[in-house]
């Protein structure tokens, strides 16, 4: 094998190889991790976020602003404490209401913002006070043969 | 030709695990000589190459190739010292994957600076010496059994080494090319003032070539001589070994209980 | 009396078992400190860069068309068992997530592992040992060159820089493949798929861990595959034997890393 052949084959599998890391790394994963330096972080209660996970992302009306960067349980309010990484750019008033939803009815669940009318703005480690719980399929379920049975009791 | 003495082996003992091999050989080859080391199949002959090559180390007595010990150098001082040896391995030892110009130009290109058109007249120089001048460009595979012998040995031959040592350089070669392998050896010894170690036992052929003989038997050196001296040796066991005969002091029979026993004719047995 | 031999088979049995375990954990250091050396010898692959990208041409270029078809035929099958399973939860869409998902964390780096255990790594072992057997490395090492620095480092480093670009280029491959089956044959829409794809597959967590894995697994195959082949007895059944071995040890060493790799990663996150 002449030497120049040899090196221009490795040379263009490198070269293929470089490419398909740059294809999985541009067309087929995005850099969801926001980094720290242009964001700030944000901590919601739940009562119950049902199967949100960290890393999933924040929306508010419909666009990415930002990823669950933790999800905690605290012990004396019993309640399920979660922090948002919010990017820098995107500001949000202090009566911002956060709300657990799903994409689809099996999606990824989310959490979705929905922007008040306060003048001032949320800060570094502010506290969302109006929160809206995840949907339990459950639940749902339960209260809704619960109302036909009342209904039906009615009647 | 100058006679002092290039490898020196005094009352060298060695072993594999608990079989030893060597029980106190003593050997000198004095530069410009060809040495033969003769013996059966599997008396310790290559593991002397070993030795002197420093791949093992003598568990008692002294190796001393020209004044060093190769056996007490670290690995840096080893390497230089190899570098004033070649081998000749038993079937050549080709790197399969290089040319036999490249073979050839290996220890060049892995030792010396040379320019690249310098190291072309080198292995062309030896490769001529050898006769093979024109088969440079073919692969080891394409060789036949002699010719890469022959290549093995201009490879050996290509850093101008002070001892070149040859393990079995007649093994499985036709009457031909072992004629050939054998004047080459005398020659190149001659011409480039080489010392010559042959392992070999092929009497006649090597008998006609080397200056000096020395034959190992179970460990030691049991005879030795010129040429003309071994041929006249009355020993029993070199008297065997150059005629070839089949039973004499080494036996046709590998050690065994009696015959009788092993057949169950014995008497205990039944 | 029959208790006695009953006795003496299991304390033969418990003995094979001790003398494996003994031997295994003996080949295990033996595998380490090869590792060890290989990493101190490798000056020269870098300094002689050319070495390297020759091995390179032998372990990366040469497995190419075994890792490009693979990995295209198993993102067809990906897409196909894929969208068959989702149509029946509606989810048809997270088809491209599926795909991607699987193949760079998993399947890319395990699958072109294995396929390049097998490909490259036998190759690699075959060569070693039959350049052992025909004394080609002790030649070398007569010659003053380190078998370490000259034939095993190259290959070593040729290994672990191939195997990350073939992982990537078998799951960009199996992408493909899944886009093909997915978009172009039963439908789904192609701004779904890439952009599902891209909404669920993070850089950090999942492309770089894919190609941490699949750094791992070179270093891992290579190893095995130079050890195998350089401690391999020199016979035609030694490497034959350490053929096999490599094969299959480094397929096992394969699966249960990417086991721990997958735990630490992917676990310990959430």
């Amino acid at each position: 094998m002449n030497r120049t052949v040899l090196d221009l084959w490795v040379g263009l599998f490198v070269i293929a190889g470089i490419g398909a890391l740059l294809f999985l790394a541009l067309k087929v994963g995005s850099t969801s991790t926001i980094n720290a330096a242009d964001s700030y972080e944000v901590t919601a209660d739940f009562q119950n976020i049902g199967g949100l996970k960290p890393r999933a992302p924040v929306k508010s009306a419909g666009v990415v602003v930002g990823r669950v960067a933790d999800i905690r349980f605290d012990n004396e309010k019993y309640e399920a404490v979660v922090t948002l990484r919010l990017a820098n750019r995107y500001a949000f008033p202090k009566d911002t209401s956060a709300a657990i939803m799903t994409s689809g009815l099996l999606g990824e669940q989310y959490v979705g913002l929905e922007a008040g009318g306060d003048s001032q703005k949320l800060k570094d480690q502010d506290r969302i006070m109006i929160t809206q719980d995840a949907v339990v399929l459950e639940n749902l379920i339960g209260q809704f043969l619960y109302g036909k049975a009342q209904e039906g009791a009615a009647k | 030709m100058q006679h002092d003495t290039l490898v020196e082996i005094e009352n060298a003992v060695f072993g594999y695990g608990a079989r030893p091999v060597l029980k106190g050989v003593n050997l000198t080859a004095k530069r410009g000589q060809v040495v033969a080391i003769m013996g059966s199949s599997g008396c310790g002959k290559t593991t002397l190459l070993r030795l002197i090559g420093g791949q093992i180390k003598a568990s008692q007595g002294t190796v001393r190739v020209a004044g060093e010990s190769p056996g007490e150098l670290d690995r840096t001082g080893l390497y230089r010292l190899r570098r004033k040896m070649g081998m000749l391995f038993q079937f050549g030892a080709l790197f399969t994957d290089m040319s036999a110009f490249d073979n050839v130009a290996f220890q060049l290109r892995e030792h010396t600076d040379l320019p690249e058109d310098a190291i072309r007249d080198l292995v062309l120089m030896k490769l001529h010496a050898v006769g093979l001048r024109g088969a440079a460009h073919l692969m080891p595979a394409e060789l036949s059994g002699g010719m890469a012998r022959r290549v093995a040995l201009a490879r050996a031959i290509a850093l101008e080494p002070m001892l070149v040592m040859y393990d079995e350089p007649f093994a499985g070669l036709d009457p031909i090319s072992l004629g050939v392998t054998g004047n080459l050896i005398r020659r190149l010894t001659d011409t480039l003032g080489l010392t010559s170690l042959v392992v070999t036992h092929d009497v006649q052929e090597s008998l006609k070539i080397v200056d000096y003989v020395y034959f190992v038997s179970e460990g030691v050196i049991m005879a030795e001589g010129t040429a003309a001296e071994i041929r006249a040796s009355g020993l029993p066991y070199v008297h065997q070994f150059v005629h070839g005969e089949s039973d004499g002091p080494v036996p046709f029979h590998y050690p065994a209980r009696p015959y009788a026993d092993d057949l169950g004719l014995g008497e205990g047995s039944a | 009396m029959i208790l006695g031999w009953e006795r003496e088979v299991l304390k033969q049995a418990i003995e094979n078992l001790g003398n494996h375990t003994i031997q295994g954990v003996w080949r295990i250091g033996f595998a380490c400190r090869f590792f060890l050396a290989v990493l101190l010898h490798s000056g020269t692959a870098f300094r002689r860069f050319g070495l390297t990208i020759r091995e390179m041409y032998f372990t990366g270029v040469l497995s190419l068309i075994i890792i490009l078809v693979s990995g295209l035929f198993v993102g067809m099958v990906l897409g196909l068992q894929g969208y068959e399973t989702l149509q029946r939860y509606g989810s048809e869409s997270a088809l491209g997530t599926l795909v991607a998902l699987s193949l760079v964390r998993e399947l890319g780096p395990v699958l072109a592992g294995l396929l390049f255990a097998s490909r490259a790594g036998s190759a690699i072992t075959a060569e070693i040992g039959l350049m052992k057997t025909t004394e080609q490395l002790s030649a070398m090492e007569m010659m003053a060159v380190d078998p370490l620095a000259r034939v095993v480092a190259p290959r070593f480093w040729a290994g672990v820089i191939s195997m990350p670009l073939l992982a990537a280029l078998f799951s960009a491959m199996g992408i493909l493949g899944g886009y093909l089956v997915g978009v172009r044959l039963i439908g789904v829409d192609e701004g779904t798929f890439w952009s599902q794809m891209q909404g669920s597959v993070d850089f950090t967590q999942d492309i770089l861990n894919g190609v941490i894995k699949s750094v791992v697994f070179g270093l891992a195959v290579t190893t095995i595959a130079l050890f195998e082949g350089y401690d391999a007895p020199p016979t035609a059944e030694g490497v034959s034997g350490a053929t096999t071995r490599t094969v299959v040890t480094s397929s096992l060493v394969v699966l249960a890393l990417d086991f721990v790799l997958t735990a630490f990663m992917f676990r310990g996150l959430n």
